[in-house]
């Protein structure tokens, strides 16, 4: 496969789909969404598949000199591979869990779609500084249309909100980006990566990125865009928003912040502690208030990202490892669990938690699933979560055994909060008449929601499959941070993991 | 220097003036049933003169052969540049003139000979190479300016703008006839150069006097706070295609003229018009962004907006460099396609009557009722917003980029975070033609020339644009070096 553009083709083949959904009447628009869609899927199987683990770190290199200033210039590490992998695994659920929903224009709805996947993939593949800054910046404009269209009775204020943030987050960045760009003579992330920037510059460098990332991932005190969004977008517009986007802020730390301001990092590793800690705390707890059953996952996902941000900036293999795996898991179980609300709430059209009850009764594979993904949520050993949970608190008790124990209580508050809106909505008695005749799940639903309950049980299973890919690079930014680690207070010592045999065989299957 | 290569290096310039008496006199001789075929010959006319001036540009002309009439007049890539935006953009102004003006019964001939004329007089404007060249090119524009303002003549609004122009643009005169006395006076010379080498050695009180009222009466002609009042006023009562040529070409010719007044003629002295041109940058990119905010016409908005965006065209100019010169005319370019697009976006709301439409009440719920106009209009609000990937994105790109090189990061930080309240309004636009409950007021039909404009400065601020930004790029650092080899 060397030489052959996959990762301009699998930017082409969603762009090129959105552009025909502009034309074509609301069936085939979802149809064409949907066949490229899974083509994507497709060649992104392929890209893993011939991912050469503990090769090259920047593999499917392309460039091309195509623009004044900046150039076209894509390539993956299995970081990047990991995410994409996550993208376009949701891309088609998403376009499913609209098949029904969405009526009225269909096409434009797929069209925005599309372009988010677009969007996306060319964020993680970017290799030119300004070229990520143009993918990171212009998915503002699809998530913008589809919260501001397709979105709830408050979808103004929603979309407003958040392209307003992230806006303000982003061109603090942009002027960074072009200071950085002036100062190393090459926008060129890769060089970036190794280059080291004076270290009174990293702090405002790093303030500006912060500022971006922040917002994206969201970090508290600036994540009250992230409900607003979520409740009044659609479901996919949530399962998107959740899946992907919000993991463009931690993908932005690991890529920019980490390896090119190793000092300023260090400097403001307690920052960011500090506001992790109140996030999983503070968050989990509102998440317990709700009634809104999006909006209470909508703040589990502000509380399940401040892991990962504990993680990142613990500075060691199993805090970044670990904060990769939250991100891809909760990627799945986040998304999974708006789908889940979804599938009642095309039923009801309602997200109050007290209209529901009983489903268990009446909905009996439903409860099935949505019981997965609760317990994936709160990290139950066997599921996704619970990798990436473990790891990541292993990364920052080595670090610091007071933030972990913070953590830790943000884990057992998840566990109550998830456990509660179970209870909730799927047991005790049938008191609405109407939720207890809703039917169960149909084939579609099925579709949708069974591959990724197959993913969860694989990730949580064999995350091998998973961690290969990044070790190397995780390990390479663990090397190029050495210079800087704070000391840590635990002095927790991980061994050598004990050779796993399986790893040989394993390794070539995907 | 003899005479013949003098003139020519004015051809395009005379191509306009002759072709601007010829046709004056067809009017005057054939009346109104003339309007028609004297638009057409007008564009002819501009389209001959700007395939004349193309070739300078690829070229990078500079240096002493572009010197014409003694130092008067100077034929470089950096006024050739400018001069292509401003025949371009006079030329979309002709084009969509007539439809608006028939319906009218307003479709005389006079509007496009003064069109031609302002061209004329812009044109000389950006080939100045000395203040009285300056003032000659700057009032014949302004002239046919006021007329054109007031073109309408039994419309109340319209006249009122054509007032309000006139006395604030004669008023604005005055004080750059009053600063270019000063200068004069205190340097002993006109010519650009000879007042670059007469303060090489510091300014005296006198010269900065001088210089400040300059710049003043330079302000007003590109609309930058604090001498912006008359842009909303007279955008919004002057015919629509007037405002739309308002806010392209003669933006165009005023920031060319800016940029080659302070490089050339005051470039040893950069320092002390720095600070005014950085303040002037802040303070258009905020006051446009806040004043657009609480307005429900759209013309009056995009007359903010055209505020906002000369403050991002100043932040080139307030480097001093080349760089920056360069940067602007890139974002000149991209601001002209934009305007232009959404000036003839706002020319196709027409009712079923063919009244136009022009306030957002009147266009809520646009993408559903006429989806094509509505995509191209959230196109060009995204990019005059600078959201990447659109080309607006493109011209903040290189302007903030220079501002960096130049090591004016404070400028950088305040006006990109400035941008962003700008964001707000234009995605009040967006929200309104495509959030909002239909009211299908807008149903007119327009002619395809309005299409093929709209469809042509759409893929011009599109990503497909891109491809073109190193070809861009390069012209416009010939036209920039242009000007250093002047100083």
């Amino acid at each position: 496969m060397t030489g052959f553009p996959i990762l301009s083709l699998m930017l082409l083949v969603p762009f090129v789909a959105a552009i025909a959904c502009f034309f074509v009447e609301a069936k085939l628009a979802r149809s064409i969404a949907l066949v490229a869609t899974l083509i994507n899927l497709v060649l992104g199987v392929v890209l893993w598949a011939n991912f050469d683990i503990g090769g090259d770190q920047w593999q499917f290199t392309e460039r091309a000199n195509l623009f004044a200033g900046f150039q076209w210039s894509l390539g993956i590490d299995g970081i990047a591979l990991m995410l994409i992998m996550l993208s376009v695994f949701l891309m088609p659920i998403c376009i499913g869990a609209s098949w029904t929903s969405i009526n009225k224009r269909v096409g434009e709805y797929m069209a925005a779609f599309l372009f988010m996947e677009v969007l996306m993939i060319g964020t993680f593949a970017a290799q030119d500084l300004f070229l990520f800054y143009i993918f990171f910046e212009a998915g503002l404009i699809p998530m913008y249309l589809i919260i501001g269209i397709w979105g709830g009775d408050d979808r103004i204020y929603a979309s407003y909100k958040f392209f307003l943030y992230t806006l303000l987050g982003s061109v603090l960045m942009f002027i960074a980006m072009l200071w950085m760009a002036n100062e190393a003579g090459t926008t060129d992330i890769p060089t970036l990566m190794q280059y080291d920037f004076p270290a009174g510059a990293q702090t405002w460098l790093w303030l500006a990125f912060f500022a971006s990332f922040a917002v994206k991932m969201p970090m508290w005190p600036v994540h009250t865009w992230l409900p607003a969004a979520h409740v009044q977008a659609p479901t996919a517009g949530s399962v998107i928003l959740a899946g992907v986007l919000l993991k463009l802020g931690g993908y932005g730390f690991i890529r920019f912040s980490l390896p090119m301001f190793p000092e300023a990092s260090a400097q403001f590793m307690w920052l960011v502690f500090s506001l992790s800690m109140v996030a999983v705390v503070v968050t989990s707890l509102i998440a317990l208030v709700q009634h809104d059953m999006k909006k209470l996952i909508a703040y589990s996902s502000v509380a399940h990202m401040a892991i990962v941000t504990a993680g990142l900036f613990a500075f060691n293999v199993q805090g970044i490892e670990g904060a990769m795996m939250i991100m891809l898991g909760h990627g799945l179980v986040s998304g999974a669990l708006f789908l889940c609300v979804g599938v009642i709430y095309d039923r009801l059209h309602t997200r109050e938690i007290d209209r529901y009850g009983g489903l268990a009764i009446n909905m009996p594979k439903y409860a099935l699933f949505f019981m997965l993904f609760t317990m994936a949520s709160v990290g139950l050993p066997g599921t996704s979560n619970f990798v990436g949970e473990f790891l990541g608190l292993a990364g920052i008790y080595k670090m610091s055994s007071t933030v972990a124990f913070v953590c830790t209580t943000g884990i057992i508050l998840g566990a109550a909060y998830m456990l509660y809106l179970y209870r909730r909505v799927v047991f005790g008695e049938q008191k609405n008449a109407d939720a207890a005749a809703m039917p169960d799940l149909d084939l579609r639903e099925w579709l949708m929601l069974g591959p990724i309950a197959a993913a969860v049980l694989w990730m949580g299973v064999y995350p091998e499959s998973f961690l290969a890919p990044m070790r190397s690079d995780i390990a390479a930014l663990e090397t190029r941070l050495s210079r800087a680690v704070p000391a840590g207070d635990a002095n927790l010592e991980i061994g050598e993991p004990a050779p796993a045999e399986e790893v040989a065989d394993h390794g070539g299957a995907h | 220097m003899d005479l013949m290569s003098s003139i020519g290096l004015i051809i395009p310039e005379l191509i306009l003036s002759v072709s601007g008496l010829v046709l004056l006199l067809v009017a005057a001789w054939g009346g109104n049933d003339a309007a028609k075929p004297v638009s057409i010959a007008a564009c002819i006319a501009l389209g001959g003169a700007f395939f004349l001036v193309a070739p300078s540009v690829c070229a990078g002309a500079s240096g002493p052969d572009t010197l014409a009439f003694y130092g008067q007049f100077r034929a470089d890539a950096f006024a050739g540049i400018a001069k292509l935006m401003i025949y371009a953009a006079a030329g979309a102004a002709l084009v969509v003139a007539p439809a608006y003006f028939e319906r009218l019964n307003a479709m005389r001939p006079e509007f496009a000979i003064l069109v031609l004329f302002a061209a004329l007089g812009m044109s000389i404007m950006v080939s100045a190479a000395d203040l009285l060249t300056l003032y000659i090119g700057l009032e014949l524009n302004s002239l046919a300016a006021y007329v054109l303002a007031a073109y309408l003549r039994d419309d109340d609004k319209s006249a009122e703008a054509g007032l309000k122009y006139f006395v604030l643009g004669a008023l604005a005169s005055g004080i750059l006839l009053f600063g270019m006395s000063l200068v004069y006076g205190f340097t002993g010379t006109t010519s650009f150069t000879g007042i670059n080498a007469a303060i090489a050695g510091g300014l005296s009180g006198g010269q900065l006097f001088g210089l400040i009222f300059v710049l003043a009466g330079m302000a007003f002609k590109i609309s930058a706070v604090p001498f912006h009042m008359w842009t909303p006023d007279v955008y919004e009562g002057a015919p629509t295609p007037v405002t739309a040529f308002f806010a392209s070409a003669p933006k165009v010719a005023a920031v060319a003229l800016l940029a080659r007044l302070s490089l050339e003629a005051f470039g040893s002295q950069a320092a002390a018009w720095q600070q005014v041109v950085t303040f002037a940058a802040i303070a258009s990119i905020v006051v446009g962004a806040l004043g657009a905010i609480g307005q429900d016409n759209i013309k009056r908005l995009l007359a903010f907006s055209s505020i906002n965006n000369v403050g991002f065209i100043l932040i080139g100019l307030a480097t001093a460099t080349l760089a920056g010169a360069s940067a602007m005319l890139v974002y000149l370019a991209f601001y002209v396609a934009m305007t232009i697009g959404s000036f003839v976006a706002v020319l196709m709301l027409k009712d079923a009557d063919g009244n136009a439409l022009e306030t957002f009440g009147d266009i809520k719920g646009l993408s559903t009722t006429n989806p094509a106009l509505a995509w191209c209009l959230l196109l060009i609000m995204f990019s005059l917003a600078g959201i990447p990937p659109l080309m607006g994105f493109y011209g903040k790109l290189v302007v903030f980029q220079a501002a960096v090189q130049a090591d004016l990061l404070p400028l950088a930080v305040i006006g990109i975070a400035a941008s962003v309240i700008g964001a707000f309004y234009y995605l009040k636009f967006i929200k309104v033609m495509f959030f909002d409950e239909p009211v299908d007021r807008v149903q007119g039909t327009s002619d395809w020339s309005h299409w093929a404009l709209l469809v042509i400065s759409t893929l011009v601020i599109s990503p497909i644009a891109f491809l073109g930004t190193e070809w861009l790029g390069n012209l416009t650092d010939m036209a920039a070096a242009a000007l250093a080899v002047a100083g």
